[in-house]
């Protein structure tokens, strides 16, 4: 296994009243795809959100490259180089494409400073960015928001990419483009870590795996091994992932 | 290569800008002619409407983007207003010679400074409160609204101990007395020339807020900002030194607001913000909160059925406004131009 480079030890997340993560243990290898699996309110979209300072750990270590996020406010922590793609999308709806993309190039003071050949990657990855480049992005399908919600995300390189629920209410066509796009983000070396409940998509893509279960982290390792064990399945998920083909 | 230029070339669907309210304000206009019957008063009323309008405009355009930015009802908005009105007070006072000359320079020229020390005092004072009095109630609409107001009522009575209680006369420099007379279909039509004056700055205003907001990195922040500051911060952008700004700007809008104002009525008393507040919170309702066009096109609305009202059936017009905000959330229920995420 490559190195971390973001890693969780004993992370605690409380919510006012309601304590959410108990303990998390995890481990983003550089340059993989690293699965975060589990049932509804396992507190995946919560060790995101405290990844990124959205809510505060109340206890434990988030290190990325080395460096201790948990005390640093959101803005610093995605300064350090971690696009955050949020289960809501977070797309400005007012904003068109352009904007949206141009905000999110923290480099760029106008559309012109934009980096022209990443640009075309990203087209390339996302055709329909290009075609609706001028229209409002509230008013794009579920589906083109997305792709915008990642491209967004890599509009500049990042060192870590945190996804959450990507494929959430889409149709399956645009699934399988959704995974060809991330594969094709995998094979740039890309690390990222990705929240998933699509186990097609979990299983296409993911390197590694980290099953989460009542705010904790309960199985970690390789996904291809989860895939071929239908008994670990049933065990950590509570059903086969066979059933999500 | 130009990315920019390239994909716009190449793009296909355009958005479509949905001009119903604006040709609802036109209709507005047009519907009060054969009401008020003679073409010269309406020329009258509707050139004293925008005036008004405008200023409105410009005393509530700081207020929306603050409430659509960082959650915050702001009821000591009004504070800045009065606050504004009396520094032109002093200013123009203090400056008499420039004020009582019968050149249109002087003239303008006084009013310029009045207006630049009103912004920047307001600007100073907003920043304070903001620090002070906003910060420590965040995400808390109750106490936002119990403290703002408390602090409205502690800047009105530091008014009364710097300027007095009394009312303070703000005469119109010289040559902004009086009005323009013109020949509209046989008749003569009167435009008061200060009107004219408030009409000109408040369009330089909003033109200057188009400009930042829809042409700067700054202004795609605010709009981003208004529709969901977290993900903004997300970005990696501090919201909060943007939102201090932003304060700041608008305070210093109001303080502007407050001289134009002073000047429409030619006298100022403390309670000015207190009475303007209505108003202005009638225009960013209606308008859409964290609008700046709503707030342009609600604040127009609002300017000209005062004066049409005004001339039609002085009794309703004083709730003419209110009449105005319900019939346009029956419409729209969350106003003119709803911010998206909000």
């Amino acid at each position: 296994m490559s190195d971390a480079l973001l890693t969780l030890q004993g992370v605690h997340t409380h919510i006012g009243a309601y304590h959410i993560l108990h303990g998390v243990d995890l481990e983003v290898p550089a340059g993989e795809v690293t699965m975060l699996l589990g049932r509804n309110g396992a507190g995946k979209s919560t060790t995101l959100r405290t990844i990124m300072g959205l809510w505060r750990a109340s206890q434990g270590r988030i290190a990325f490259k080395g460096r201790a996020l948990q005390a640093m406010r959101t803005p610093d922590i995605a300064q350090t180089g971690i696009g955050y793609v949020p289960e809501t999308m977070g797309i400005f709806s007012d904003l068109t494409v352009k904007e949206n993309l141009l905000l999110a190039a923290r480099q760029a003071r106008r559309a012109a400073d934009l980096d022209a050949q990443r640009l075309e990657w990203i087209f390339g990855l996302f055709p329909a960015l290009k075609k609706f480049w001028l229209f409002p992005a509230g008013k794009l399908s579920g589906g083109q928001k997305q792709m915008l919600a990642i491209a967004r995300a890599i509009v500049e390189p990042r060192a870590l990419l945190l996804i959450d629920e990507p494929s959430k209410g889409l149709a399956p066509a645009i699934v399988n483009n959704l995974i060809a796009a991330l594969r094709e983000l995998k094979s740039q070396a890309a690390t990222i870590l990705l929240v998933e409940q699509n186990f097609q998509m979990a299983r296409a893509l993911g390197d590694s795996v980290a099953v989460m279960d009542d705010g904790r982290v309960v199985h970690r390792g390789r996904m291809q091994a989860l895939a071929e064990d239908e008994t670990l399945q049933q065990r950590l998920l509570g059903l086969s992932l066979a059933v999500h083909q | 290569m130009n990315a920019a230029s390239t994909t716009a070339a190449s793009a296909i669907p355009q958005a479509r800008f949905d001009g119903k309210p604006i040709a609802l304000l036109a209709a507005l206009a047009l519907g009060a002619l054969p009401l008020i019957g003679s073409p010269s008063t309406w020329v009258t009323l509707t050139v004293a409407g925008l005036a008004m309008g405008l200023i409105v405009f410009i005393i509530a355009s700081g207020l929306t983007l603050v409430f659509g930015l960082m959650d915050v009802l702001n009821f000591g908005h009004g504070v800045f207003i009065a606050v504004g009105a009396f520094v032109a007070t002093s200013v123009m006072g203090g400056m008499a010679g420039w004020t009582m000359s019968p050149q249109l320079l002087p003239n303008l020229g006084a009013i310029f400074v009045a207006m630049l020390a009103a912004m920047t005092v307001a600007g100073a004072i907003g920043f304070a409160f903001e620090r002070v009095i906003v910060r420590p109630v965040y995400g808390q609409h109750l106490k936002q609204i119990l403290i703002t107001m408390g602090g409205m009522i502690v800047g009105e009575e530091i008014i009364k101990v710097v300027w007095g209680p009394q009312q303070i006369p703000l005469p119109l420099p010289e040559s902004l007395r009086g009005a323009f007379l013109f020949a509209v279909f046989g008749d003569t039509a009167a435009i008061e020339k200060y009107r004219v004056l408030a009409v000109a700055i408040g369009l330089v205003v909003f033109g200057a807020m188009l400009w930042v907001l829809g042409r700067t990195k700054v202004g795609l922040l605010v709009r981003a900002g208004v529709q969901d500051r977290e993900m903004v911060e997300s970005l990696g952008y501090r919201i909060e030194r943007l939102f201090i700004a932003v304060f700041v700007v608008g305070s210093a809008l109001a303080g502007l607001g407050g001289v134009l104002w002073g000047l429409y009525q030619q006298s100022v008393v403390p309670q000015i913000g207190a009475q303007v507040n209505v108003l202005i919170f009638i225009v960013i309702i209606i308008g859409g909160l964290g609008s700046t066009l709503g707030c342009f096109v609600g604040a127009l609305m609002v300017g000209l059925l005062a004066n049409y009202s005004g001339f039609l059936a002085p009794k309703v017009a004083l709730f003419s406004n209110i009449g105005l905000m319900v019939a346009v959330l029956l419409w729209r229920p969350q106003g003119l131009y709803p911010v998206t995420n909000r």
